[in-house]
Order: C-alpha cells, then sequence, then structure tokens
C-alpha cells in the first residue's frame, strides 16, 4: 500500500455564488501518476488549482473543507502560501517560460529561494534540464532567450523551471493541450519518468492520454467527483453509468 | 450613398493626414532655416555657439564681435531635466507598480484619475506654486536665494510625473497574466515576482515612459524659468541660480528683430531642442524595437 501524499477531505469550492467543487474526497498517492478528467468545466483544474492554493489569485473565490499536505492544512491560515508553492509546483496549459534566458529561466526558482552562488546554479540547471529532457537541444543557447524555443521546448523547460526548485508534488493542467503530438509524446515520457521522484497530478482532456500515463484516475463531473480509482479499471471496467458515458464518448 | 460616404471619409481622413505631415515638414524647414541662419549667415562657428559661456548678441564699444555661447543654457536643460527624470522615475515605477500590482481595484478608480488630473494642471500653476512655496522655503531652510536648479527640477519632476506614471502603468499592464502566476506557482512573493520578472519584462515600455518624460522636461518652460533665477551661467551646485533653453527663448524673444543676429540665435536654440526630442524618439524607437525581438 502506497503512502498518501496529498487528500482533500470534504472539499466545497466557489466562485461568488457558483458551486465549483461539490465535497470532494480524494487521496493522492506518492509516487503515482493521478489524472483527473471530465468534461470542461467539470472542476477538475479548479481542483488541481485548490491544490497549491492558486485560486487565492481570483477574486471572489471561497473554499471549504481541508487539503492536507503530507497531514497538514494547507488552508490552515498559519501556512505559509509562498512555502506551499515552493513543495506543490506547476506546470500550466500554455507554456509560459519568462521573457529571459533559458538560464534564468531555470535558475529563476533557486534564486528567488536564496541560492547565489554561480557555480551551485549552473550545476541546478544543467541538472534540471537534464531531468526535463531538454539539455541537448539548449545548451548551446542557453544564454538566449527562452521566447525563440518551440512550444514543446518551452513546455519543457517550464517543466525545468520547476524541478530546479525541487518540489514534491507537481501539478500538470493539460500540460500538452497546446503542442503537437510528438512534443506531447516527449512530454508523456517525461512524466512517466519523473514519477519515479515527484507525485503528478495532471488534467487531461485527452482520454487516451490518461489512459496512457496515469496509474489513478479520477473522473469529475459537474462539480462532483463521480468515480476514482486505479486508472485501468476506470477504463475497462467503471462502476459508475455516467463514467462509462464519459469514456465511450457518449457526452462530453 | 453608402459607397459616397465611405469614399468622402476616406479622402477626408488623407487629406487630414497630409495636412499634419505638411505641418510638421514646414515647421521643421523653418526652425532650421532660421536657427541654421547663425552659422552661415551671421558666420558664428557652431563650436563657439554651442561651447561659448557668454552671451552678449548686441556688441558693445569694446566688444569685437557678438557672442552668443549657448552652453549655459543647454547645461541647464540637460542637468535640470535629467535631475528631474533621476527624482520622477523611480517614484513613478513604484506608482505604476502600486496601481497595477498592490491596490489594482482603488488604484485604477482614485489613483489613476488623480494622476491625470495632474498632468491637466497648467504649467504656469506649477510655477506659481514653486515660487510661493518652493522658493522660499529653499531660501530659509537650505540657503541661497531660492531661485535655483533644487527648485527647478523639483517643480519639473512633479510635472512629468503623469507621464511616466501613465506609460509605465500601461506597459505593465499589458503584461501577460501567466508570468505572474508562473512565478507565484515557483513559490515567489509578490515582491520577488515584480522585481524578478514584471519590471524587467516591462523594462521597454518603462524606459519609453522616462524618454517621453525627459522630452517633456526639456521642452517645459514658464513653471522652470518662473523658479530657476534665469541668469545666464553654467550652475556651480543644485543651489546655484542658472536658465534653460526654452526659458531665454521666451524671455528673449519680444526683444530682438527677425533677421538679427540675436534672433537668429534664438531660432538656433529652438533646433537645438527639436534636435534634442527628436533624439529622444529615435532612442524610443530603437528601444521599443529592441523589444520587440527578443
Amino acid at each position: 500500500m502506497s503512502k498518501v501524499k496529498v487528500f482533500a477531505k470534504d472539499l466545497n469550492l466557489y466562485y461568488k455564488d457558483f458551486h465549483a467543487l461539490k465535497n470532494a474526497n480524494l487521496d493522492i498517492q506518492a509516487n503515482k501518476i493521478t489524472a483527473l478528467i471530465g468534461p470542461s468545466g467539470c472542476g477538475k483544474s479548479t481542483f488541481l488549482r485548490t491544490l497549491n492554493r492558486m485560486n487565492d489569485l481570483i477574486e471572489g473565490v471561497r473554499v471549504e473543507g481541508a487539503v492536507c499536505l503530507d497531514g497538514q492544512d494547507i488552508y490552515d491560515p498559519k501556512i505559509d502560501v509562498v512555502n506551499l508553492r515552493k513543495r506543490v509546483g506547476m506546470v500550466f496549459q500554455k507554456p509560459n517560460p519568462f521573457p529571459m534566458s533559458v538560464y534564468d529561466n531555470v535558475a529563476y526558482g533557486p534564486r528567488i529561494h536564496g541560492i547565489k552562488k554561480k557555480q551551485q546554479l549552473d550545476e541546478i540547471v544543467e541538472l534540471s534540464l537534464h531531468s526535463a529532457a531538454l539539455l541537448d537541444e539548449v545548451k548551446d543557447r542557453l544564454y538566449k532567450s527562452a521566447l525563440g524555443l518551440s512550444g514543446g521546448q518551452q513546455q519543457r523547460l517550464c517543466i525545468a523551471r520547476l524541478l530546479a526548485v525541487e518540489p514534491e508534488v507537481v501539478l500538470m493542467d493539460e500540460p500538452s493541450s497546446a503542442l503537437d503530438p510528438i512534443s506531447t509524446l516527449k512530454i508523456e515520457e517525461l512524466i512517466q519518468v519523473l514519477k519515479q521522484e515527484y507525485t503528478i497530478v495532471i488534467v487531461t482532456h485527452n482520454m487516451q492520454q490518461a489512459a496512457r500515463v496515469s496509474d489513478l484516475t479520477a473522473f469529475f463531473l459537474m462539480g462532483e467527483l463521480v468515480e476514482y480509482g486505479v486508472t485501468t479499471d476506470i477504463f475497462t471496467n467503471p462502476n459508475d453509468k455516467r463514467t462509462e458515458d464519459y469514456i465511450t464518448g457518449r457526452f462530453g | 450613398m453608402r459607397k459616397y460616404t465611405d469614399r468622402l471619409s476616406k479622402w477626408l481622413s488623407f487629406a487630414c493626414a497630409g495636412l499634419v505631415v505638411i505641418l510638421t515638414v514646414s515647421i521643421l524647414y523653418f526652425i532650421s532655416s532660421k536657427g541654421l541662419a547663425t552659422f552661415f549667415v551671421n558666420d558664428v562657428s557652431i563650436k563657439e555657439f554651442l561651447f561659448g559661456v557668454r552671451w552678449s548678441p548686441e556688441p558693445s564699444s569694446e566688444q569685437v564681435k557678438p557672442l552668443v555661447g549657448s552652453l549655459p543654457l543647454t547645461s541647464g536643460s540637460i542637468i535640470i531635466s535629467f535631475l528631474a527624470a533621476c527624482i520622477s522615475a523611480p517614484l513613478s515605477i513604484l506608482v505604476a507598480v502600486f496601481i497595477t500590482e498592490i491596490a489594482p481595484g482603488w488604484g485604477r478608480k482614485i489613483i489613476q484619475p488623480t494622476i491625470e488630473l495632474l498632468a491637466g494642471i497648467p504649467s504656469v500653476v506649477y510655477g506659481y506654486i514653486g515660487l510661493s512655496v518652493l522658493v522660499p522655503f529653499i531660501r530659509n531652510s537650505i540657503g541661497g536665494l531660492g531661485f535655483s536648479v533644487l527648485a527647478g527640477f523639483l517643480v519639473l519632476s512633479v510635472m512629468i510625473l503623469p507621464t511616466i506614471i501613465s506609460v509605465s502603468t500601461e506597459s505593465l499592464r499589458a503584461l501577460p497574466e501567466q508570468w505572474k502566476h508562473a512565478s507565484y506557482a515557483l513559490g515567489a512573493t509578490r515582491w520577488q515576482t515584480i522585481r524578478m520578472v514584471l519590471i524587467p519584462a516591462a523594462r521597454p515600455g518603462l524606459i519609453t515612459g522616462i524618454v517621453l518624460g525627459l522630452a517633456r522636461a526639456f521642452g517645459e518652460a514658464l513653471a522652470v524659468q518662473m523658479v530657476i533665477g534665469n541668469v545666464r551661467k553654467v550652475p556651480d551646485s543644485i543651489l546655484d541660480q542658472t536658465i534653460t533653453l526654452t526659458s531665454a527663448i521666451t524671455m528673449d524673444m519680444g526683444y530682438t528683430v527677425m533677421g538679427s543676429l540675436w534672433n537668429n540665435a534664438l531660432w538656433s536654440m529652438a533646433l537645438m531642442l527639436l534636435l534634442i526630442s527628436f533624439f529622444s524618439i529615435l532612442t524610443i524607437r530603437l528601444i521599443s524595437k529592441r523589444g520587440a525581438i527578443r
């Protein structure tokens, strides 16, 4: 039995009057890949964003219930959000490298967390780019703008930038939806490698992707967590009629 | 019918655009022809005009030839404008950060209209406030006559605030949200995000704002003229009196005869101002182009 890294308990989230997450209870296991699937607007991205409190940036959001990371409630007023986001990092739907060099993008995280020594930064940058399977492609242009990279490279750079702060949990919000099939494949291979060291939660629109990469799958519908289980079970033998309808393409 | 109004509006806008171009070109031509006459008609050397410090365009008995050294005026303009920008630029950028990042709600609703109001105050009012508040204050608590470089650039720094703030605010606001989110998601604090991501990303826009503020500072005549004492010398300290190009032009304009050396020299000073703003605009263009390539 593997360890539970993060769990949500009776989690409710409201955007002003809109009830976006209804009583979600979900255990996310360490060193596993958990996929969140469901139609647009079902709350899967919202749920993902509750895990590192990125919803705090949106006005009018109210959260009830608890999300615990290693047993500690991250919505506790005493918690340091900055430190939380260092432990629970995020990769966004659209690649969003900073308008600076490849090197500075990756070094940004370590720098804001107080690492100043050039040699140490060099090591972190190299290691992170290597872990994100990008080093070979960018080693000759480390000091050129990151905005000149292709979309797929930019997304892997964003992953490298995240790995440089050594998070414990990596959240991915449809990380390959803006990418071509080959770049998507590279990202998926990367996710497989990363799970050895990180706990990964990935939101995806693409059910084949969920089936290909994840160990566990959660199906959301209209703010409700309908079904959660081992990916192969969800896709071959769902318990709930709605899950079956969705994965067989009857709606969504 | 619609076809005709369409055609009419096209010609109308074309004519207006043409008129503006003609106006600009004729002003340029007029100023250049007058301003260059100092050198080609009155045979004053350019070096003497640029670096001379003595101003005596109507020779008296003991003086061999007229002197139109404009160094005190140019240096006065440059010193006062740059000092004003040094005060105003950091202040403006921090205000812009406050409006866009720290208090976007009432920043936009209250602070921004207030700053726009600041831009609408006539320069004579700024000069008058400077004259009746700042000049006595400097005289009494710091020293000197009160009419000084210090008074000049302080008044000017307030006057260029709105320009720099509004351009900086726009450039910060135009940054995509995703950079901010990426930074927060890496565990950055708000201040780190502002300092290390947003301000560097907005840099071309911020520099544009500062250069526009500088250009406005160079062009301002009245308010500065009222508080700097208008003594034609290169200032030794910020409590010294000095004069600017614009101030000298407005003061002497009424006393000169068209076509005289004195009059031509004033036009040369106007040409000088034009060149300074031209180079400012050129700098902006170069910077924004470099920003786009990144």
